[in-house]
């Protein structure tokens, strides 16, 4: 990272103000207005829009290969998601993709 | 609960709050390694653990920092996380609005996924709660959600120089993502903005100044809304 301190602090505050302002928004400043309901619509999506295109390049191609598409670390992508919605548990995806990962990784 | 008082209340908060402790501990965990292994100091992977208490975008953030996107692309991307909680912040108006201005800033620090979510649970299944006793249920979920988020931090930045290569931690922060997103894909709109997530956002990777994310995300918003209306015509 090629980031200098005062930079990182200062991406740590306004993320933080950001973050508070955001969740203090209706119960605060906003408050007694209601939220229309095209934006309840779309805000219901944020987490499911956003993590997963986060994700995909780091599953597709990882660093630590220098970007190679490994199989190893695919395997592990599906095993944690298959099992997190199998089980609708979040500690249960996660055991399940390390353990994918710490099995196929001597494999391949 | 007719008999119930805040004290109580607040016990059973704390209680209801208590098995919250298994999801929020592994993913601070991860954070604070991750941190601490993209160059993060200690202080400053607290700074975000406590200033900002919102593991995704946490994590959005420093994988950015670590592919040194803009500061303004990387503050976009964690609040577009973020964004979610102003419709927390909405629902829990009704229910908490009365109170007095502190006491909704100190609910708003700690207006958290699992917070919110249990909150809202037990206020629509005991509509007869006074504004007192749902303040001490909020603040007793918060007792050890809040607390553990910090230390399990600190352990993982502690911890995590320490760990070797052959352990491929770098593969913890895809694995928790998609850990806390699969519980999500509970119907079709919620897949069909998923998938819409992950198509555009490998093939817009090559988008200057990594905004492929924030478009991927706004697009996938639209789909999983729209998606929503079509299916809610269609029943």
């Amino acid at each position: 990272m090629s980031l200098s301190a005062p930079e990182i602090w200062a991406l740590i505050a306004v993320i933080g103000l950001g973050t508070y302002l955001i969740r203090f928004s209706f119960l605060g400043l906003l408050a007694g207005r209601d939220i229309p309901g095209w934006a309840l619509r779309l805000l219901r999506y944020t987490p499911v829009a956003v993590i997963p295109g986060l994700v995909a390049p780091l599953v597709v191609w990882p660093a630590a290969t220098g970007g190679t598409p490994d199989p190893a670390r695919m395997i592990a992508a599906i095993a944690t998601l298959a099992v997190g919605a199998w089980t609708r548990n979040l500690l249960a995806g996660i055991l399940a993709g390390g353990a994918a990962l710490y099995l196929s990784l001597p494999v391949f | 609960m007719a008999s119930s008082r805040p004290k109580t209340v607040y016990l059973r908060g704390v209680r209801d709050g208590l098995p919250f402790v298994l999801v929020v501990v592994p993913f601070a965990l991860v954070f604070g390694v991750v941190a601490v292994e993209a160059g993060l100091t200690l202080s400053q992977t607290m700074g975000f653990s406590v200033l900002v208490i919102a593991g995704a975008a946490q994590i959005a953030a420093l994988q950015l920092m670590v592919e040194n996107a803009p500061l303004l692309v990387i503050v976009a991307t964690a609040l577009a996380v973020n964004l979610r909680m102003a419709m927390y912040s909405a629902s829990l108006a009704p229910h908490l609005g009365a109170a007095p201005i502190w006491k909704r800033a100190v609910v708003a620090y700690l207006n958290v996924d699992q917070t919110y979510a249990m909150s809202m649970i037990r206020y629509e299944a005991e509509p007869g709660m006074t504004i007192s006793e749902k303040l001490a249920y909020f603040f007793g979920l918060a007792t050890p959600v809040v607390p553990l988020w910090y230390a399990a931090s600190l352990v993982g930045a502690v911890a995590g120089a320490r760990f070797p290569d052959w352990l491929a931690l770098d593969f913890a922060v895809p694995i928790t993502f998609l850990a806390l997103v699969a519980p999500m894909l509970k119907s079709l709109a919620h897949v069909a903005a998923a998938l819409t997530s992950v198509v555009l956002a490998l093939t817009l990777a090559g988008l200057p100044f990594n905004t492929g994310l924030l478009v991927a995300g706004f697009c996938a918003m639209l789909v999983g809304a729209g998606v929503e209306v079509m299916m809610e015509r269609r029943a």
